[in-house]
């Protein structure tokens, strides 16, 4: 990988005396040198609301919002740059669609499907929205090697199926769902596609239109932008039947004293003033990945996968969930045995190595699998085969700690 | 490597207790008194029940998935409540909670619990020591309201 040590300052540091080697990059990613220049430049140089203020300071926030947004619709190949609506991140983002999309179009009788290995994100929404309408909330089975069961998905998704809610990528198992044949198999009931790509989009190209997905969804925090900036995409024709989610100032043209008129898309979405910042801030983290390319991205991703399963698998007590060719982005999650997954995330800590131990926010599919509790590591570009040898290495001395 | 920084709270002894569970089984709907509490952090759970008898606690037993420390913790607990009054208990969790937030002393009346002073150094594990004693402060509210 093109990646300079100075890339990423934070990962020059010492954590309990030890090398900081940051495998929690699911939940959120380091940011390089450059997005924190972009936010310091913002706050330093630019900084003031957008669409309103006619002095040249303000000129320049909002050209450089505007330019987020091409960056955004460039990155994931949208047709059209009002298909971007900026939102706080996938969470929202869904929320949007469940509570407006899903609050007009889903009727008593009507079905939500979703699958086993969704994040809470693209669950607890369709939960809410299916008892506010009355609709059946279903979902597709797992094949035993952990990948979504197509002969499941063809079954549930039925004439009644309104939306379907997939992710591209399982931020438990690292599996990759063909969103494309989903999207077939929605298409021909007329049901909407939402895909959520929160684990996808950092790690792989993305083209939106080829997926032909209705609603793409993904958050900014995890592609080495900040905190709070993410994106819903929508094809336009039904972003423009949509309401709005939310109301007040800057999503509107005329306002009376009891209605008022509305701006076209994408504005019409973000009402109030938007994360500026943020949106520029995820405008540096896609000119860096653009500097990487995202294909040498997957393929960096998958060099590592593949050496760090076969370093686990030479350790006899851990247990990989998901089948090896199953792996297309950088997760793997595992259990040691005789070793409850948090005793071996404190061990690893102190150590200085930052991993995930729990139910990773997907309750539903930990009980699909039977555990309670799994330990996760997640790369990321900065990540390196060093990294892996010393977590390995780790994992060996903390097996022995706990058989003492 | 250093691993010795663990000691402070996985002592052999705690191990012994995580590894080796005392008054563990299964809790089913025939137990009278029992309760359920969950980790939201982390998907710890644990299940008490509580025979009380004239303010005392004639039996008592839990089961659920938890870390060691959460394990112990638990098994020490029952160990040490077991035929003891609901006022020496409560007691005994209120002292337990000051001692896993890192106040200073005198912790002997909580035993082997002590063992567990040692949660301190690991603050993202507090919860874990404490989820069975915040499960058995709720079943004697619980029990106490009947």
């Amino acid at each position: 990988m093109k990646i300079k040590p100075s890339d990423f300052p934070i990962l020059a540091q010492q954590v309990n005396q030890h090398r900081l080697v940051y495998l929690d990059s699911a939940a959120t990613s380091q940011k390089p040198a450059s997005v924190l220049a972009a936010l310091n430049q913002y706050y330093t140089h630019d900084n003031a609301n957008v669409h309103r203020g006619i002095y040249d300071l303000s000129q320049r926030a909002t050209t450089a919002y505007e330019l987020a947004r091409d960056k955004v619709q460039h990155f994931i190949h949208a047709k059209r740059r009002e298909e971007i609506l900026f939102t706080r991140g996938t969470t929202e983002a869904i929320n949007w669609v469940a509570q407006t999309y899903g609050m007009t179009h889903i009727n008593p009788g009507d079905e939500i499907v979703i699958s086993y290995m969704e994040h809470h994100a693209n669950i607890v929404p369709w939960q809410q929205l299916a008892k506010q309408r009355g609709a059946t909330l279903k979902y597709i089975r797992l094949a035993a090697n952990g990948t979504l069961d197509m002969h499941d998905a063809d079954k549930q998704i039925t004439a009644r199926t309104k939306i379907v809610s997939i992710t591209q990528a399982s931020n438990v198992l690292g599996v990759v769902n063909p969103i494309k044949q989903i999207a077939a198999l929605a298409h021909a009931q007329h049901a909407v596609l939402l895909v959520d790509g929160a684990q996808s989009v950092p790690h792989m190209p993305i083209d939106v239109q080829q997926l032909d997905a209705d609603f793409f969804v993904f958050s900014g925090h995890k592609m080495m932008g900040p905190t709070g900036i993410g994106v819903l995409y929508g094809k336009r024709d039904l972003l423009a039947h949509i309401p709005p989610a939310q109301f007040g100032g800057e999503m509107v043209t005329t306002v009376s004293q009891n209605d008022a008129h509305f701006q076209p898309l994408p504005w019409r979405f973000e009402a109030g003033t938007p994360n500026i910042a943020g949106a520029i801030g995820l405008g540096a983290a896609i000119d860096y990945l653009l500097t990487l390319d995202m294909v040498e991205v997957a393929k960096y991703e998958q060099q590592l996968i593949q050496y760090a399963l076969e370093s686990l698998h030479k350790i006899d007590a851990i247990t990989v969930y998901g089948a090896d060719d199953v792996h297309q982005t950088g997760i793997i999650t595992f259990n040691m045995a005789g070793v409850h997954a948090h005793d071996l995330a404190t061990a690893l800590d102190q150590l200085g190595i930052a991993v995930r131990a729990g139910h990773h926010c997907a309750q539903p599919l930990m009980r699909y699998l039977g555990v309670a509790a799994t330990v996760r590591m997640s790369f990321y570009v900065y990540n390196t085969l060093d990294d892996i040898d010393d977590t390995v290495a780790a994992i060996k001395e903390i097996k022995d700690y706990f058989k003492k | 490597m250093t691993l010795h920084n663990l000691d402070q709270i996985y002592r052999q002894a705690v191990l012994d207790y995580a590894q080796h569970p005392h008054h563990k089984a299964p809790v089913t709907k025939a137990d009278s008194c029992q309760i359920e509490q969950y980790n939201p952090t982390c998907g710890d759970i644990i299940r008490l029940a509580l025979p009380v008898e004239h303010q005392t606690i004639v039996a008592c037993h839990f089961d659920g998935e938890g870390c060691a420390i959460s394990t112990a913790s638990a098994s020490i607990m029952m160990d040490l409540i077991i035929a003891q009054s609901l006022v020496t208990t409560k007691e005994q969790i209120k002292l337990f909670s000051r001692m896993v937030t890192g106040d200073d002393g005198d912790y002997k009346m909580l035993g082997d619990a002590q063992m567990l002073a040692g949660v301190t150094q690991f603050p993202a594990r507090v919860k874990c020591a404490t989820l069975p004693w915040h499960a058995l402060s709720l079943l004697i509210q619980q029990i106490e309201e009947e």
